[in-house]
């Protein structure tokens, strides 16, 4: 268990910045989710973290020691990659003895055995100890690999996007996993992915990066209800939350052709209004909306609207019968809004 | 292989077989008229039309491995009848084995070229993989400055045809006493062997997945360790291919073999020929230090055939 701190750590590669002075706090124990799109500089935080890049300024510490001199196999971390983690051409059982025959930390065979069948009971893999690494489906694989970083007790976990390479239904039956068993090892588990549903089923605490710069850090709650702009806001929630550039007109916001009813805005300051999909209201008195699509996923329905040349979407309940080409009135919950200067996208509540 | 279905697969099937067949003819033919030659009877190996149905003799090997001398009239019947069977067939070929004053046979020189051969073969062999293995990794995983320019420079040195540099190399050879030396050919081999072998290896490892040695790196080992237990085995294949044709290259080589030896490390490709007989041209003899000599590449050729198949098909290593 360990508690990790990054201090205005920047890194470049030659010309390219991939971070710029990122300062991060990952409490003891704690599951943070590093959400950012490719070439957000997520992996770079993690290999820094890891010790398989040096910062070009900044500082790391590992339990509060300053690590930042350290290679990778002082630092005691475990790392879980998206593939090729696994060592070709060994058995799955010499995967997980790998770590534990490190020559910086040296166990004993008894032990070295013990830890294995532990392991491979743990992941339920025992069955597959004796198997070439190549004859393993991909699933297996990132089990094994998971195997091969609990083995050992590292001060932290390292995962980069370990299940972006797995079919769905896998990837779900393993994100559920990996979370149980974070919550029982009770320790610091760093995970980056651009998948914001992982990020937000998984995360104790997610922080968004874009381009290189941490842009919030939250719970996924914080996240998802408060975004701290307009970026985040379009990161987070699938379908992401609706954006339509405007002003407020004698409590009403005014976006386009949609006038809906919102209180306690200053009024004519050109805004960004913010609204969830599953605030959204179909049906009743409201703004003129049709619908433009309907994809039914079981539990709800996801709408796709056109008000004026703005389209929106909207979750609404399975139940409700609406049919493509509809005409609907469109209301929403004005409590749900949230308000994105629009010059800066940054959200009101965060200072904007 | 593909389960062969219409009538268009069929003929296109059939066509490629074929021609496999015409290219493994004209390829295999060369290897099998030296063989041929290598056991035939000395008047038969240069007959017109060739011959092709003959009685197998040894004598040719006999004679590549003896000193003998032309004789002037046949051996009494006494001499001969003492003579050991593979003596006599030097006899029947109208020359005499060589012996000493105490009755020892005198060997010709073959078998310690082909021991040269051997020793600067494999040893340059050896060298260039592993100083050309450790190389290609330095470029394929770290920054080197001026990467490009460097591995530019590394081909560029094969660009000059070598023999271009015969001459001064061979008076530098002679000025610090490397002429006719083992090390001077093993240098040389080397340095041939070299470049070539730091861009195909370097081919090689650029497919070897970083990762793996990132994971090791993470699990508690150095980076030499994870190079010896990660890498070296994953880059086998290609090291095998690289072996190959460093080691071809070095076993046939013959322009600087035969500028820069003359005794001593002289390897077999400039012997062999010079061997043309104690009198007019003796070609069984050539034909059997031939045949010898393609027996080290066959058996190295085979050994590492399932590595080999891989490894010709760069780049479709794995995954």
């Amino acid at each position: 268990m360990a508690h990790i701190e990054l201090r205005g750590v920047t890194k470049t590669f030659g010309a390219a910045r991939a971070l710029s002075d990122l300062s991060l706090d990952i409490a003891d124990g704690q599951f943070f989710v590093l959400l950012g799109e490719t070439g957000a500089g997520k992996t770079t935080t993690l290999r820094l973290i890891a010790g398989l890049e040096k910062p070009t300024e900044g500082r790391v510490f590992i339990d509060g020691q300053d690590v930042t001199g350290w290679g990778a196999a002082e630092r005691d971390v475990a790392l879980v990659l998206q593939q090729y983690s696994l060592y070709p051409r060994y058995t799955v059982r010499q995967n997980l003895e790998f770590p534990l025959k490190s020559p910086i930390r040296p166990s004993s065979p008894a032990e070295i055995a013990a830890r294995v069948a532990r392991v491979a009971k743990t992941l339920r893999i025992e069955h597959l100890l004796d198997r070439k690494t190549d004859r393993l489906s991909g699933g297996e694989m990132q089990r094994v690999s998971i195997g091969r970083a609990i083995v050992r007790t590292p001060k932290v976990f390292l995962m980069d996007e370990p299940l972006s390479a797995l079919d769905a239904k896998l990837r779900e039956a393993l994100r559920a996993e990996l979370k149980d068993l974070q919550m029982n090892l009770g320790e610091t588990f760093l995970f980056v992915t651009h998948d914001q549903v992982e990020a937000m089923s998984m995360g104790d605490r997610i922080g968004v990066l874009n381009k290189g710069v941490l842009v919030q850090v939250g719970t996924p709650h914080e996240i998802y209800t408060n975004p701290i702009n307009t970026f985040v806001a379009r990161a987070v929630g699938s379908p992401a939350m609706n954006l339509m550039p405007g002003a407020v007109e004698r409590g009403q916001a005014v976006a386009g052709s949609l006038r809906l009813p919102l209180e306690g805005a200053e009024s004519g300051r050109p805004l960004i209004f913010g609204i969830r999909p599953e605030d959204l209201e179909l049906g009743g008195e409201g703004a003129p909306a049709r619908v433009v699509d309907v994809e039914n996923h079981g539990v709800e329905k996801i709408v796709t609207l056109q008000v004026g040349a703005q389209a929106l979407r909207a979750t609404v309940p399975v139940t409700l019968r609406v049919v493509a080409g509809d005409a609907v009135g469109l209301g929403w919950n004005p409590g749900k809004v949230v308000l994105f200067d629009q010059a800066t996208g940054r959200s009101l509540r965060h200072g904007g | 292989m593909a389960a062969v279905r219409t009538r268009g697969e069929v003929i296109r099937h059939r066509l490629s077989v074929t021609a496999v067949l015409v290219i493994l003819l004209i390829t295999l033919a060369p290897i099998f008229w030296i063989t041929a030659t290598a056991f035939k009877p000395r008047n038969l190996a240069t007959t017109m039309p060739p011959t092709v149905f003959f009685e197998p003799e040894i004598s040719p090997f006999v004679k590549l491995f003896t000193k003998r001398s032309q004789l002037r009239e046949p051996p009494t019947e006494e001499v001969y009848n003492a003579a050991p069977w593979w003596e006599k067939t030097v006899f029947d070929g109208g020359e005499k084995v060589v012996r000493s004053g105490r009755g020892e046979v005198q060997p010709s020189g073959y078998p310690s070229r082909f021991l040269n051969s051997l020793i600067v073969a494999i040893t340059s062999t050896v060298l260039a993989v592993s100083m050309g293995t450790i190389t290609a990794y330095g470029f394929s995983r770290f920054k080197v400055k001026g990467e490009d320019d460097w591995l530019f420079f590394i081909l560029s040195t094969r660009m000059l045809p070598p023999v271009v540099v015969a001459i001064p190399m061979f008076l530098m050879y002679r000025a610090v006493g490397l002429n006719d030396t083992h090390l001077g050919l093993i240098i040389l081999y080397t340095a041939f062997n070299l470049s070539f072998s730091v861009w195909l290896m370097k081919g090689f490892i650029d497919e070897i997945p970083k990762e793996y040695e990132d994971a090791a790196l993470v699990d508690g080992y150095t980076r030499m360790q994870a190079f010896f237990k990660i890498v070296l085995p994953e880059a086998a294949t290609g090291i095998a291919a690289t072996a190959v044709f460093c080691f071809i290259t070095a076993w046939n080589e013959y322009a600087f073999a035969l500028i820069m030896t003359n005794r001593r490390a002289q390897t077999a490709p400039p012997f062999i020929p010079s061997q043309v007989g104690s009198g007019l041209p003796d070609w069984t003899v050539i034909a059997a230090g031939t045949f010898l000599f393609l027996l080290p590449v066959a058996i190295f050729t085979f050994l590492l055939r399932n590595h080999l198949l891989r490894g010709m098909s760069f780049g479709a290593i794995r995954k």
